[in-house]
């Protein structure tokens, strides 16, 4: 690792204008692996809903080849801003990658879209985007300014302003602003000492704090560091990492991306351990894509495919490893929304299910269209307000046929989103992350046999 | 009336929502699951049979074609718009209007997903017997078009033995009837005239389907054979027997590497060929004839036969021959599939020809196909971008099916002859015949205006277009 790949986390200076530009080359080798079967079609929930063919998988695949067939102009040729008609096609599609799972030809979908959108850049109006590129380059990499960031947040909730500011906004804002989540009291950071294993050592792992994670979800990464622990894990959480990048690669942003990618990558690699721990679906597939992201980059393509190959969900490393059943018991029946990035994106679908089923007392029943995206999608709900809506009214009423008592989803994004759904759709239910329910079961388990393990 | 004109009717008709006609919008639907790509100028997407109605009017008034399209996943160009003009997609009109379990009918629109109809009737023990490898996304509405068929036409015949009536908007745009909800009605069978006319005579806009009751008991079966001559054989002897599988399909080692690359399901990779065979029925009946077919297969020189244990397994199994054709991505950018038909004695002959014919064009040939019913599906495998890679693939292509012919049988199985086949439709039929049918077709649509240049021998042809550039609408690429 070179002391400048430490240094130059700092962005370079890209910016969201550019000039006149020669006619942008798209090589993308995925392309030549579809034959326009069609197969991904109803699998796509942009195309369930619109019925268009520009909004659906193939559809996508023919315009990015048409771009690099020189047919279509992805920017405008002399002020270099995205030709909108196209981005409105490249950036409705949520990212989900579920046609990649109905893909017979193993096309990888959403590194087409990936180079799609690294060469229109970040979606939205010129202000948005400008907004967006500032957020990738100059919040995400910066865990500190990320913390700042929530705690100004954590205080317009808390001081009352946020009622103020509720009356005085338009319904579009007052809708985007309802989707704000609450800010806890206290984040997550990562330290210094790993966290020994409980009973004998069977691994020794490093865990993602994740920026949404460790601020909003401070205490799901406390219960997945007591659950890895319970498991004979020792744990750690190196100072130094930072985001995983996912969201800037979604969103036509990777020069930030790799420079975060090579940060974390030099600080996994360092902690020497046997895998690295994700809990958050959408870092775990960016992270697992390191070596895609990288394979350019000399001095990084090898490590980044070495760290790749370290990288683990939760649920598919506790499966993997064996979990020790948890005695307490939950009795609760829940559904489970699996999270695109993970079903998708890791194809991490019966390892999550097969913790669920450990679990003494709880009971798993499926709902229909589980892996069909909530509309959550990173920043989507954002940027496509009206199509999220859609789909997490569909989401909703899913969950409410099956009768359950709470959801399950091991996604930040995907548990804010259907928090949101069932305070505004119902059913109320509350969403739970996997590792939440392994970590109360344990802990039901020793309440009895007194022996606590918190700290 | 001028294209501007006819846009803005279209708008009122439609919405302007579903009036597409910006480039980064309209160049999506110059392809269907074929290679042929022309640009339409416009492409419509009717919720409703009155809006189809108003469109046609409109296209008629305004004096262009008029193209009908579901889901896009057809094999031989039906859905190009070879002439330009108005692209009506019907997948908006995707409703499930009723199903009527006692009657055993279900009413569709055009634009209903294939597979959906059997998932709306499944727990009740039914399902609609047509079942293409692409029923996740064709349309029942180009199910009709294509007459299509899938692995259990061979138990259960193709879409027109499915189809009860029709509601079709016609050139003038008037809606009609034709049969009912009733089987064999008096009178000539018009909706067996529109099934199978790939949108040269009007446009569907509703369906009764005939749905079947689910049988009692299924097996599958995957017979692995070291050499392609014996698994042909056993396909013979299997039918000769008289056991008369649900479906019995073959792939070869090509086809093999394909999926298993593409999307694996456990096919092995080092065999040469692969039959899936599924017995339907009674238990009894089916225990016997999986014996049956396990004992031919033993004795024909079968590796080893697999018999699925459970649902999860036989849907394996299934999705890798359901996915195969789409799998071929993995194997090539582009490929040309033939769809011949040979009587069923004929097949080891068949099969060794068409090896012969790969080798001799230096061209890779998977054969992924419906052996039970001797409908051959040879696809091509080339890379479109390699010049005069295409005119050598056109050539073993015809060989192929000049060979068809010639072994007593057809052209065309199931995927219709579009605009990819109908240089070859005189391989098979007579001036006298062809006058017939378009006799027919003037009946229907007397200025040509439904999907033209299809189905019928034109001055442009799949060769032709690639030889005779200055027959090529603009905006034509291929």
């Amino acid at each position: 690792m070179t002391q400048e790949a430490r240094e130059t986390i700092l962005p370079s200076g890209d910016r969201a204008t550019a000039g006149p530009r020669d006619r942008v080359v798209l090589n993308v080798p995925e392309l030549d692996q579809c034959v326009h079967c069609g197969l991904c079609l109803n699998h796509c929930p942009t195309y369930r809903v619109t019925h268009l063919e520009p909004e659906s998988p193939r559809g996508r695949i023919h315009l990015v080849r048409a771009v690099a067939e020189g047919r279509i102009e992805p920017l405008d040729p002399a002020r270099g801003t995205p030709n909108e008609r196209f981005a409105e096609h490249i950036y409705l599609c949520l990212m989900c990658r579920a046609c990649e799972t109905a893909c017979p030809s193993g096309v990888q979908f959403g590194r087409i879209a990936e180079a799609a959108r690294e060469v229109l850049g970040p979606p939205g109006s010129p202000l948005a985007r400008r907004l967006a590129r500032l957020a990738f380059t100059q919040v995400f990499p910066f865990p500190r300014r990320l913390r700042w960031l929530a705690s100004a947040l954590r205080l317009y909730q808390r001081s009352g302003l946020q009622r103020v500011i509720r009356l005085m906004l338009p319904r579009r804002l007052r809708e985007m602003e309802a989707l704000l989540p609450t800010v806890p009291s206290r984040f997550f950071a990562p330290e210094a000492d790993p966290r020994p294993a409980i009973g004998p050592r069977r691994a020794s792992v490093a865990l993602l704090s994740g920026c949404v994670m460790s601020t909003l979800f401070g205490e799901v990464n406390n219960a997945t560091v007591r659950v890895l622990r319970r498991n004979g894990c020792d744990v750690v959480v190196p100072r130094g990492q930072v985001c995983c990048g996912a969201l800037n690669v979604h969103n036509g942003e990777t020069t930030a991306a790799r420079r975060m990618a090579r940060r974390n990558i030099d600080v996994f690699l360092d902690a020497g351990v046997d895998a690295v721990i994700v809990n958050a679906a959408g870092c775990g597939a960016a992270m697992k894509e390191y070596g895609h992201l990288l394979r350019d980059d000399p001095d990084y393509a090898e490590r980044a495919a070495r760290f790749a190959a370290l990288v683990k969900d939760a649920g598919e490393f506790l499966a993997g490893l064996g979990l020790v059943p948890p005695s307490g018991r939950i009795e609760m029946t829940v559904t489970y929304q699996d999270p695109c990035h993970l079903a998708h994106g890791q194809k991490v679908r019966a390892q999550p299910r097969q913790l669920l089923a450990a679990i003494p007392g709880l009971h798993l029943v499926e709902m229909e269209g589980a892996d069909r995206c909530c509309g959550s999608a990173g920043i989507y709900n954002i940027t496509h307000p009206e199509m999220s809506k859609e789909l997490l009214t569909e989401k909703m009423a899913a969950v409410g046929r099956t009768g359950a008592e709470a959801v399950v989803a091991p996604n930040p994004g995907c548990m804010l989103q259907l928090r949101f759904g069932a305070q505004r759709y119902g059913p109320a239910l509350p969403v739970f992350h996997l590792m939440d329910l392994l970590d109360r079961a344990y802990e039901a388990g020793s309440d009895s046999q007194q022996s606590a393990v918190r700290g | 009336m001028d294209r501007a004109s006819l846009f803005g009717e279209l708008r009122v008709i439609v919405g302007d929502q579903y009036v597409l006609v910006e480039k980064e919008d309209v160049i999506v639907y110059e392809q269907d699951g074929s290679i042929m790509q022309v640009l339409p100028e416009v492409v419509v997407l009717p919720g409703s049979t009155e809006q189809v109605a108003g469109v046609v009017r409109a296209a008629r008034r305004a004096n262009v074609p008029i193209v009908p399209r579901g889901s896009g996943t057809g094999l031989a160009g039906g859905a190009v718009p070879a002439e330009g003009g108005v692209v009506i997609s019907l997948a908006r009109m995707n409703r499930i209007l009723e199903l009527d379990l006692r009657d055993r009918i279900a009413v569709v629109e055009p634009g209903v997903i294939n597979q959906d109809v059997t998932k709306a009737v499944a727990a009740s023990g039914f399902f609609f017997a047509p079942d293409p490898s692409s029923q996740a996304a064709c349309s029942i509405g180009g199910n009709i078009a294509n007459n299509s068929g899938g692995p259990h036409t061979l138990a259960y015949g193709v879409t027109t033995n499915h189809v009860l009536g029709v509601e079709v908007v016609l050139d003038d745009g008037r809606v009609v009837w034709l049969g009912g909800r009733a089987p064999d009605p008096p009178g000539y069978d018009l909706c067996g005239a529109f099934v199978g006319s790939e949108g040269t005579v009007g446009i569907v806009t509703k369906a009764v389907l005939r749905l079947m009751r689910s049988r009692e008991s299924v097996r599958t079966l995957l017979a692995i054979f070291d050499r392609m001559d014996a698994a042909t054989q056993t396909v013979v002897d299997i039918t000769g027997a008289g056991i008369v599988p649900a479906a019995l399909e073959m792939m070869d080692r090509l086809t093999i590497e394909a999926v298993e690359t593409g999307a694996p399901v456990g096919y092995p990779r080092d065999a040469d060929a692969v039959l899936l065979v599924e017995l339907e029925g009674v238990r009894e009946s089916t225990e016997r004839g999986a014996r049956v077919v396990q004992e031919i297969c033993t004795r024909r020189g079968a590796r080893g036969v697999r018999v699925a244990q459970d649902d999860a397994e036989r849907l394996r199994l299934w999705k890798g021959r359901k996915g195969a054709f789409g799998a071929l991505g993995a194997l090539a950018p582009n490929y040309y599939v033939q769809d011949g038909v040979v009587p069923r004695s004929r097949l080891p002959e068949i099969m060794r020809q068409i090896a012969d014919i790969s080798a001799r064009y230096h061209l890779r040939i998977a054969n992924v196909f419906h052996a039970g019913d001797g409908n051959l599906h040879p696809n091509i495998l080339f890379d479109i971008r390699i010049p005069g890679e295409l005119d050598k693939v056109i050539a073993a292509g015809e060989e192929i099916l000049r060979a068809c012919v010639a072994a007593g049988g057809s052209i065309t199985g199931e995927h219709g002859i579009g605009l990819e086949k109908k240089a070859y439709i005189g391989l098979l039929f007579s001036d006298v015949d062809l006058d017939a049918m378009a006799k027919v077709r003037k009946v229907f649509d007397p200025d040509g205006r439904f999907n033209p240049a299809k189905m019928f021998p034109t001055p442009i042809t799949c060769a032709e277009m690639r030889r005779a550039p200055a027959k090529i609408p603009a905006g034509l690429w291929i």
